[in-house]
């Protein structure tokens, strides 16, 4: 082997060994991010953290749970508002519309999934909060549903055009109209995949906090209705992580643990669901 | 592609051939007048969307027309709102970002793609994944308490002992600035870029890097000379997706920017960006003009992430058409 070519191999598996350590570095951070929640905020998950409310400042102890409720009520509302729009919208450009109208609603749905979350919160304020004069636990949801829809249909979308075209002639040459075709046997066959969409959705929009900031805003106290403001699991991270005390720096800690877990957990379920033999071949 | 196409005439012959009556007793019209609202909903809403920014910024619009841009003054007081401090900290902290995650995450995308097993590499790209899923708060909390000081005690004085010649790495240490928003940024686009730049070398076909491996040329040469290459175009959407995630990124660039709308070619100064300032000032904004100034500032925030947006996605077309083109031949 000559200088030249031993120096080529060196550098071929040199670069490729930089690669490696590029992937590495990159895997490490998820299991830096989960070591150090551990580490700063696991000692302050207990039982009040869940069920006491914040405590007044200057105070220790106290908990977080008017902002677990709070992030419950607005997952919920989101939800309720954003997986009817997504999944029937999906339903309507996979297997009634033409192929152009399509394309615009495809196009619009890429366009709000690509807005910034922050505009999405300034849209949900000028929509929700500014006509009413007040924040709301009703304005935040309405935030967070709208990020939801674009991520609902678009993938509910995929997952039903992904059902095999002999499923739908089958059913079609058994007589079945059109919406029972769909409901009886597309629908069922692409469920797998549409439950997977709204879960990560869902786990999606369940982190944001830039669109709850001046919607649902906060609240120390706990929320009654959806009329009025409420705290929230990442909001009050933030508001937390930011002040100037260290018993709300270590909630804050517990608070984005007890949000990642949450997170972490959807995700892999809805991976999980996908990967149990899903009835359609890519 | 193909599965567009194919489904769609169903709705053509199948629909004409029964009379409208009985298309209407078995709910077949009933369903698609259902679904056609909720989908017209959608592309409603997103009219909405760029309409309430447009009219929620008329008052500044007509006020500063364009010295909006490149003025630099933001005084609520007096009322004077110039966006330059803001736009320069979104644009420095995006691009510092990718300078630090381009490379790494086309490495790390060069290794899942091309060296490691299909076990070992689907297994790496789930924890990837997941890492795509962690909410910017979380970002935010490990940049404020971890990156910060870490910063402030040694990167940064360590930066200012060798290369403190350069304006970049003048000036006081305080953590918070710039340099630490775009290596925050970088973390959090990483993910971004290895998952589209993964795809998109995967799609490369196979007889590509066996032309090049029989032509003589080590592995490394293959991939970076012909694989690369071949999926540039797909990469470079990768990259564009990532600048537009980096440029709208809000809660983590607020924690650790420093929040001062400061313009400096030190690195170590604390700034402010669009989305930080709109997170920041938006719910204490007095005074219509106030407000409408940044309601602007979304709205340039949105056209720039809608334009980044759409060029990454024909430029990842491109390259997976490219890919399956010359699979087929």
């Amino acid at each position: 082997m000559n200088p030249r070519m031993r120096w080529r191999k060196f550098v071929s598996n040199f670069m490729l060994a930089m690669t490696g350590v590029c992937a590495l570095v990159a895997v490490s951070v998820l299991f830096f991010i989960l070591a150090s929640l551990v580490y700063h905020g696991g000692t302050s998950i207990n039982w009040n953290f869940f069920t006491k409310l914040p405590a007044p400042v200057g105070e220790t102890g106290g908990g977080m749970a008017n902002a677990i409720v709070g992030s419950a009520k607005l997952l919920l509302l989101a939800t309720l508002f954003g997986v009817p729009f997504g999944f029937l919208g999906a339903i309507y450009i996979a297997e009634f519309s033409g192929s152009k109208v399509a394309f615009v609603v495809r196009y619009s749905a890429d366009l709000l999934n690509g807005a910034p979350s922050i505009v999405i919160g300034i849209f949900a304020f000028s929509i929700a909060v500014h006509p009413f004069k007040h924040f709301s636990t009703l304005a935040g949801g309405f935030a967070l549903g709208v990020m939801m829809i674009p991520i609902t249909l678009r993938s509910t979308e995929g997952f039903l055009l992904d059902v095999p075209r002999t499923l739908r002639e089958g059913a079609m040459a058994l007589g079945a109209s059109k919406w029972k075709t769909i409901a009886t046997v597309i629908v069922p066959a692409a469920y797998r995949g549409i439950l997977t969409a709204i879960l990560l959705a869902f786990a999606r929009v369940a982190g944001e906090t830039a669109p709850l900031i001046f919607t649902a805003l906060g609240n120390s106290y706990w929320s009654h209705g959806l009329n009025e403001p409420t705290a929230s699991l990442p909001v009050m991270i933030w508001n937390y992580a930011i002040s100037a005390y260290d018993d709300w720096h270590r909630q804050a800690w517990a608070a984005g643990l007890v949000l990642l877990t949450l997170i972490l957990i959807i995700n892999i379920l809805a991976r999980a669901i996908l990967s149990r033999g899903i009835s359609v071949p890519r | 592609m193909s599965t567009a196409s194919t489904t769609l005439p169903s709705a053509g012959p199948a629909a004409g051939s029964r009379s409208f009556l009985s298309r209407l007793r078995e709910g077949d019209e009933i369903a698609r007048l259902v679904t056609f609202l909720f989908a017209a909903s959608v592309v409603l809403i997103t009219i909405l969307l760029v309409f309430e920014l447009w009219q929620g910024s008329v008052l500044p619009r007509h006020k500063f027309g364009f010295a909006f841009f490149h003025t630099s003054v933001w005084d609520p007081v007096f009322e004077k709102f110039g966006a330059l401090p803001f736009i320069y900290g979104t644009v420095v902290t995006s691009v510092l970002a990718l300078l630090i995650a381009v490379p790494l995450g086309i490495g790390a995308a060069i290794f899942l793609a091309e060296l490691a097993p299909a076990r070992v590499s689907d297994t790496l790209e789930f924890f990837i994944d997941l890492l795509a899923a962690v909410p910017s708060v979380i970002y935010g909390l490990l940049g404020f308490f971890i990156v910060v000081p870490l910063m402030r005690e040694y990167v940064q004085p360590g930066l200012k002992n060798t290369l403190g010649f350069l304006p970049f790495f003048q000036g006081p240490a305080y953590g918070l600035g710039f340099l630490t928003a775009g290596i925050v940024l970088a973390i959090m686009v990483i993910p971004y870029i290895i998952s589209v730049s993964r795809e998109v070398l995967l799609s490369v076909p196979r007889d590509q890097r066996e032309a090049a491996l029989a032509l003589g040329s080590t592995r490394w040469e293959s991939t970076w000379k012909v694989v690369v290459p071949f999926a540039r175009s797909g990469i470079m959407g990768s990259i564009f997706l990532a600048l537009a995630r980096a440029l709208g990124e809000t809660m983590a660039v607020s924690m650790v920017i420093g929040n001062a709308p400061i313009i400096s070619a030190s690195l170590f100064s604390p700034g402010d960006s669009i989305a930080s300032v709109i997170a920041n000032q938006f719910s204490e904004a007095t005074g219509e003009l106030y407000t409408q100034s940044l309601i602007e500032l979304g709205l340039v925030l949105f056209l720039l992430t809608f334009l980044l947006n759409g060029l990454a996605r024909i430029l990842i077309l491109v390259t997976s058409q490219r890919g399956s083109g010359m699979g087929n031949a």
